[in-house]
């Protein structure tokens, strides 16, 4: 029996059809990228005319690192819940007695938190290019507008989302409770962020070969992280509690 | 229990070639299955076939390892020792997939998605089971749990007896060789469980191979083709009346209107009679080799006694008596 992107696809499904009638996921979904645009545009709005070049890209940076946090928060309260918060309501034994392999419920545990995350992090971007656009003075807009600053973001976001996704789903399948992962999934989140923001602080001069660099880098541990937390995955212990023997794979 | 180690393996009454008809053989075979969770047996050295077509109850009281079992043979657990073929697949560290693609498990718990509709929740496992023609196996398996007009209700808002109907249409989806069911009418009220019963017995009249774990013995009694007795160890597998048969003898229960003056010159040495015992109701129990024998004899002597006789009929042990006995024996056993 093969990867199955039907059983991905149900999964995904499934997931997208619970978070929207979840309160708590949408009204995550919606507020917390207010909260993260509203920082970065009055930081760039309260700009003065005669600012130096480089406190205009620290402030620039410092918007735009507020900008990738998001798609760090936001999956990580959705894949720290995927596989405890199954368990808590008792849906993940009938979900795991069914053909699904450990990896194709896991790819689309991650798609499900990936796909919102990539479409509410990069909606918030554009508005917020939108409102300098608009509102901002020219020198803000043409520092933002800067082909660096627009790679890093769109480039960094899709990544920083799958760490933390990763990184959730791995503390979602070893936690008992939905509040804990949660918690430690944010933490566990961060250090991308910390990576993209010494780039937009230009302690590491910014360079496309040194963004592309450290998005392979990124990507390499995504890769990674995934193989590891289908390694990971013990239906035994989902279900038991207990550490499993040679068939948990299965 | 005998010493021979297939003398409580159970054979199944009866075989059918599994899905592809070519490979007959038997739903289940379960040889000497064992499950340790660190110091603590879950079961031990458990063995016994399921024939397909059959009905077989699996019976013990709380802890006795029957849902460990259920969850092993679902691929969920791995057993420490032992070997199981399920729906003609060996339970393998590799053949988990394969062998969960032909059965289905309903849990003792409905798990079902509060959020979404029932069609919705049926959608979801018809295609994590790639199943074709999804909205006619949703529509049939829902017309045969009775819930045909509730696809669209959110499933959050059903009672526990609709969710557990929801739940076995979800089990029944597959068309899976084998059944496993967990407890299905735990913690519902009469009237949700005897529709579940009624669903059980429609699915038996059908064919369907079922694994029926419950402690309602009466539910066994009335749905299973055999029943397995477990106790961490497996004490008896056999039919019903087989069960009775082995551990009780045959009786006859003779209710008189008065007390008889000499009970012991009335029945001592009539033929085919091997005891007697005063009931707490007041009846005679009488040990009887063959009751149809055994019932004119002792008419005869009653009347001969001068007794006014009330009734007399064979007194039927119920399933419920052989599992007690068993479990009053395991724990006179553990206090030893």
């Amino acid at each position: 029996m093969s990867f199955s992107w039907s059983r991905v696809g149900a999964i995904v499904q499934k997931e997208l059809r619970d978070y929207r009638r979840n309160r708590f996921v949408v009204l995550t979904m919606v507020f917390l990228p207010l909260v993260f645009i509203v920082a970065p545009v009055i930081q760039l709005f309260a700009i003065k005319v005669q600012i130096t070049s480089a406190k205009l890209d620290d402030r620039i940076g410092l918007s735009l690192l507020y900008l990738l946090i998001l798609p760090a928060i936001v999956p990580s309260v959705l894949s720290a819940y995927s596989v405890v918060g199954e368990r808590e309501q008792g849906t993940l034994e009938p979900l795991l007695t069914t053909p699904i392999r450990s990896a194709e419920l896991l790819v689309g545990k991650a798609l499900a938190a990936f796909l919102p995350t990539l479409a509410v992090a990069y909606v918030i971007f554009g508005i917020f290019l939108g409102a300098v656009a608009a509102f901002a003075h020219h020198a803000v807009v043409s520092a933002t507008f800067e082909r660096d600053h627009l790679l890093v973001q769109l480039l960094f976001t899709p990544l920083v989302a799958g760490w933390s996704i990763w990184a959730g789903i791995a503390i979602s399948t070893r936690m008992s409770d939905v509040r804990a992962a949660q918690q430690l999934t944010v933490v566990a989140s961060l250090p991308p962020v910390a990576i993209v923001a010494l780039v937009n602080f230009n302690v590491i001069t910014a360079s496309i070969g040194l963004a592309l660099g450290l998005a392979g880098a990124l990507l390499l541990v995504d890769g990674m992280a995934w193989r590891l937390v289908a390694a990971m995955f013990d239906r035994e212990r989902l279900v038991t509690g207990r550490q499993g023997g040679p068939t948990r794979r299965a | 229990m005998t010493s021979d180690p297939d003398a409580h393996r159970g054979r199944p009454g009866r075989g059918r070639p599994g899905r592809d008809g070519a490979t007959p053989g038997p739903a289940l075979v379960v040889e000497h299955l064992t499950k340790h969770f660190g110091g603590r047996v879950a079961y031990e050295d458990v063995s016994f076939e399921v024939g397909y077509g059959e009905v077989f109850g699996f019976l013990g009281p709380n802890g006795a390892g029957k849902t460990t079992t259920v969850r092993t043979l679902g691929t969920l657990i791995a057993p420490t020792s032992g070997s199981a073929t399920i729906a003609g697949i060996p339970l393998t560290a590799e053949s988990g997939a394969a062998i969960r693609e032909r059965i289905a498990i309903m849990p003792e718990s409905p798990g079902l998605y509060l959020r979404l509709t029932v069609a919705e929740n049926l959608e979801c496992f018809a295609r994590l089971y790639e199943l074709r023609d999804v909205r006619d196996r949703i529509d049939r398996v829902l017309r045969a749990v009775n819930l045909g007009d509730r696809a669209k209700d959110v499933c959050g808002s059903l009672s526990k007896g609709l969710r557990q109907r929801v739940a076995l249409a979800r089990a029944l989806l597959s068309d899976p060789e084998v059944l496993f069911l967990d407890e299905p009418t735990s913690g519902l009220d009469p009237v949700a469980t005897r529709d579940v019963h009624d669903l059980l017995t429609v699915l038996r009249e059908r064919g369907v191979t079922i694994f029926l774990t419950t402690h309602r013995l009466e539910e066994a009694e009335r749905l299973c083709h055999r029943v397995a007795i477990l106790n961490t160890t497996l004490r008896l597998v056999g039919r019903p009346d087989e069960l009775r048969e082995q551990l009780f003898s045959r009786n006859l229960d003779v209710r008189t209107r008065a007390p008889l003056d000499e009970p012991g010159r009335v029945f001592d040495g009539l033929a085919n009679v091997d005891g007697w015992e005063r009931s707490p109701s007041g009846s005679y129990v009488l040990n009887v080799t063959d009751p149809d024998a055994a019932a004119p004899v002792v008419v005869r002597a009653l009347v001969a006694a001068d007794a006014d006789v009330l009734s007399i009929a064979e007194s039927h042990h119920s399933l419920e008596d052989v599992y007690l006995k068993l479990v009053d024996e395991d724990v006179e056993a553990a206090k030893r």
